[in-house]
């Protein structure tokens, strides 16, 4: 053994990327693949499976909002509008309310290891984003099939995943991190994502809405994924506002809600292991 | 680090003058690999300077935010308890370290602070090279994967790049003999299998600094045996090993040092055996931390301790196959109630090869027991089984029987040889009538 071998250095106790980037990529990446694992390769038809839900719940919703509720009426390709938000959506959804109680069931990792804290949430995200992903070809299949003309706007649909990859997981560093100390984090999220399904211009374009709930939903810093999202793929000459309301107030908030997501995750990463 | 120093000395004197018999061998030959083997020569690979760490109980856990808002001021309600206060010790390169002291003594949190799993709220540590932390065996170990999957996984979470880690896979596969199994899901495995494997990754995982807490514990003696083996055998190869344990004799047969912690304080860092001593006094003399080094046991006291040959000799070593003549005389320093005085026969391993109990052989009516000022001696005959090779004998006298509260251990009584010329495997031999024939009509 050499002597720069044996140099001391301080021992930094838990963090979030603590022992090295390095060994943080190849956690995450083993991670991510064994949830991605777990998730399918127990199930008889697999992958097929997570197709399915998005694939039934759009078919539900487009059933009601077009033959019961009437909602998506006058609305341009309405049902591949619905596919591509629920999707989109979906992806929020499931990959906060997974990442809640991602750290509590790594428990033992986190007790008895030396582990990157920031490796559990990030892990719980990316897989859901590659369930994402492969929704998406789907999607896009459905696009074209509906007969939606592709354009250059397309093009721009990774910064709008890339927008929605990052808040959510500032949302789910949040969440994990105050989960075990405060156990019922996970019910509001639960009751609160719901909420946030309606508030997000997912079933309904949001020019249908008005007054101050129009402001309220604008203020949302999902809303100007969906609306872009709109815009660029599937119906340029949509109404969709672009004021500065409409996407700087929402972009700030989201890098607020990123500062937020650094900092509790900063704060609480060296207390995990001792509030499990 | 007055402490150490004392304590590496006194190491020196412990190894030479119970062993009567043996003194002129090892200051004879033994002193120039001494000094080449001294670890405190060494440099320092772990150096921790005033760590302390406190645990914020609360006296009702508040789990929910709704139990906050409800009762907003529970929340000040802490208890605090201080796991570690001001800890300093260096570990050298090369070294076989114990962290001894009871449950709740603080030891396995600094264990963990130095695993960086908890982090320390004051002072320092520094430590030189790759770390491997095994506070369980197995940890991580996904039963839905592979045992090749979770090889890989479990290496990278000891600090191996994911190359490495499975350059190692067919080597940790080979020594857990599983190779054949590699691609049965890890829920499939029966528990032995799981055991060898975990075990297997812990061989193979060749940190510069192996942390270990109670590993020892889950398996049987032989499993026990062969963790420390392989211990010993990453210590030869020239790594640092920290075991954390209660277990005195792994402490007093392989740590170079030891370190007692109680209340969260370092009570004494040195020898080991000094260490298990004050240990033993901290847990079973009952006048907690106010013996000092030198104040004889407050219960007993030995008067003396020898072997006899079969023809009633003094002696130090034993022909093999001759009966060990054994004497022992101790001295009552307050009444013991119901003694009883226990003997066990060590390897110079520090493995237990037999060992018995005697109860006072007391005349009809008179109490079990032996009054303060009284002597008693055990003396008799031992059959002799053992291997050349050198024992000790340790001694632990109890008393009020039922209870079994320890009045006196003397962790090496009698240190001797058994000098023969018939050597074999293990240490004892044990009389048989095998026979090996050619079996007729083959």
């Amino acid at each position: 053994m050499s002597v720069s071998e044996l140099e001391l250095q301080d021992v930094r106790g838990p963090s979030a990327l603590g022992g090295g980037w390095r060994r943080s990529v190849e956690l995450l990446y083993l991670i991510a693949s064994t949830e991605f694992k777990r998730t399918y390769f127990g199930t008889v038809l697999g992958y097929l499976w997570s197709l399915c839900r998005p694939l039934l719940l759009f078919a539900v919703l487009l059933e009601v909002f077009t033959h019961v509720i009437r909602l998506g009426s006058n609305v341009a390709h309405y049902p591949v509008l619905l596919l591509m938000n629920i999707v989109l959506f979906g992806f929020f959804q499931e990959g906060t309310n997974t990442a809640v109680g991602s750290v509590l069931s790594q428990e033992a990792i986190v007790r008895k290891t030396q582990f990157p804290r920031l490796v559990i949430p990030l892990a719980v995200v990316l897989t859901s984003a590659f369930n994402l992903l492969v929704n998406l070809v789907v999607v896009f299949a459905f696009v074209v099939g509906f007969g939606v003309n592709p354009t250059w706007t397309w093009l721009l649909f990774p910064v709008l995943l890339a927008w929605l990859f990052i808040l959510t997981t500032a949302v789910s560093m949040i969440l994990s991190a105050l989960y075990p100390r405060f156990r019922d984090v996970s019910i509001i999220w639960a009751v609160f994502s719901t909420a946030l399904f309606y508030a997000t211009p997912v079933l309904y374009p949001l020019e249908r809405v008005t007054g101050t709930l129009k402001t309220l939903i604008a203020l949302n810093p999902l809303t100007p994924i969906f609306e872009l999202a709109r815009r660029w793929i599937i119906q340029p000459d949509a109404p969709v506002q672009t004021g500065p309301l409409y996407v700087i107030v929402p972009a700030v908030i989201s890098v607020a809600i990123c500062a937020l997501a650094v900092w509790v995750f900063n704060r609480e990463a060296p207390r995990i292991a001792e509030a499990l | 680090m007055q402490h150490c120093y004392a304590g590496a000395a006194r190491r020196t004197a412990a190894v030479t003058a119970p062993s009567r018999l043996s003194t002129d061998a090892v200051t004879g030959q033994g002193e120039p690999a001494r000094a080449h083997r001294d670890p405190l020569a060494r440099p320092v690979v772990i150096e921790a300077m005033g760590v302390s760490k406190t645990f914020r109980i609360p006296h009702q856990r508040i789990d929910s935010l709704k139990e906050r808002v409800t009762h907003p001021l529970a929340a000040r309600e802490y208890r605090l308890l201080e796991a570690l206060k001001d800890v300093s010790f260096d570990v050298h390169h090369g070294e076989f370290f114990g962290i001894v002291g009871r449950n709740g003594s603080g030891k396995s949190t600094l264990l963990k602070i130095m695993a960086s799993i908890y982090r320390a709220d004051h002072g320092r540590i520094r430590m030189a090279g790759r770390l491997a932390p095994f506070i369980e065996l197995g940890v991580g170990f996904n039963p839905e994967l592979t045992s090749r999957e979770n090889v890989v996984l479990n290496g990278v979470l000891m600090g191996l790049t994911r190359q490495e880690a499975r350059r190692r896979l067919d080597a940790v596969l080979d020594f857990a003999e599983l190779r054949d199994f590699a691609d049965l899901k890890l829920k499939n495995y029966s528990s032995g299998m799981m055991v060898r494997l975990a075990f297997a990754v812990m061989v193979e995982a060749d940190a510069d600094v192996m942390l270990i807490d109670e590993v020892l514990a889950v398996g049987d003696a032989a499993f026990a045996q062969k963790c420390m083996d392989v211990f010993r055998a990453r210590r030869d190869a020239g790594k640092t090993v920290v075991l954390v344990t209660h277990d005195m004799a792994t402490v007093q047969s392989f740590c170079d040092r030891a370190m007692l912690i109680h209340d969260g304080e370092v009570r004494y860092i040195g020898d080991p055996e000094e260490a298990a001593l004050r240990y033993y006094r901290l847990n079973f003399a009952g006048e907690g931390e106010h013996v000092a080094g030198g104040v004889p046991d407050i219960n007993a006291r030995l008067i003396d301790a020898w072997l006899e040959n079969a023809a009633g000799e003094r002696v130090e070593n034993i022909e093999q196959g001759e009966p060990i003549g054994f004497n022992m005389v101790v001295e009552a320093r307050r009444d013991l109630d119901s003694p009883v005085f226990g003997f066990f026969f060590l390897t110079a391993d520090g493995v237990t090869v037999f060992g018995f109990n005697r109860t006072l052989a007391l005349p009809d009516g008179e109490p079990d027991m032996l009054k303060a000022g009284q002597r008693a001696r055990i003396s008799g005959t031992i059959e002799n089984r053992l291997m050349p090779g050198r024992y000790y004998v340790s001694s632990m006298i109890s008393r009020n029987r039922a209870q079994g509260d320890l009045a006196l251990h003397v962790l090496r009584l009698l240190d001797f040889v058994v000098y023969g010329t018939r050597p074999g495997p293990g240490p004892v031999s044990v009389d048989n009538d095998l026979k090996a024939v050619v079996e007729e009509g083959s």
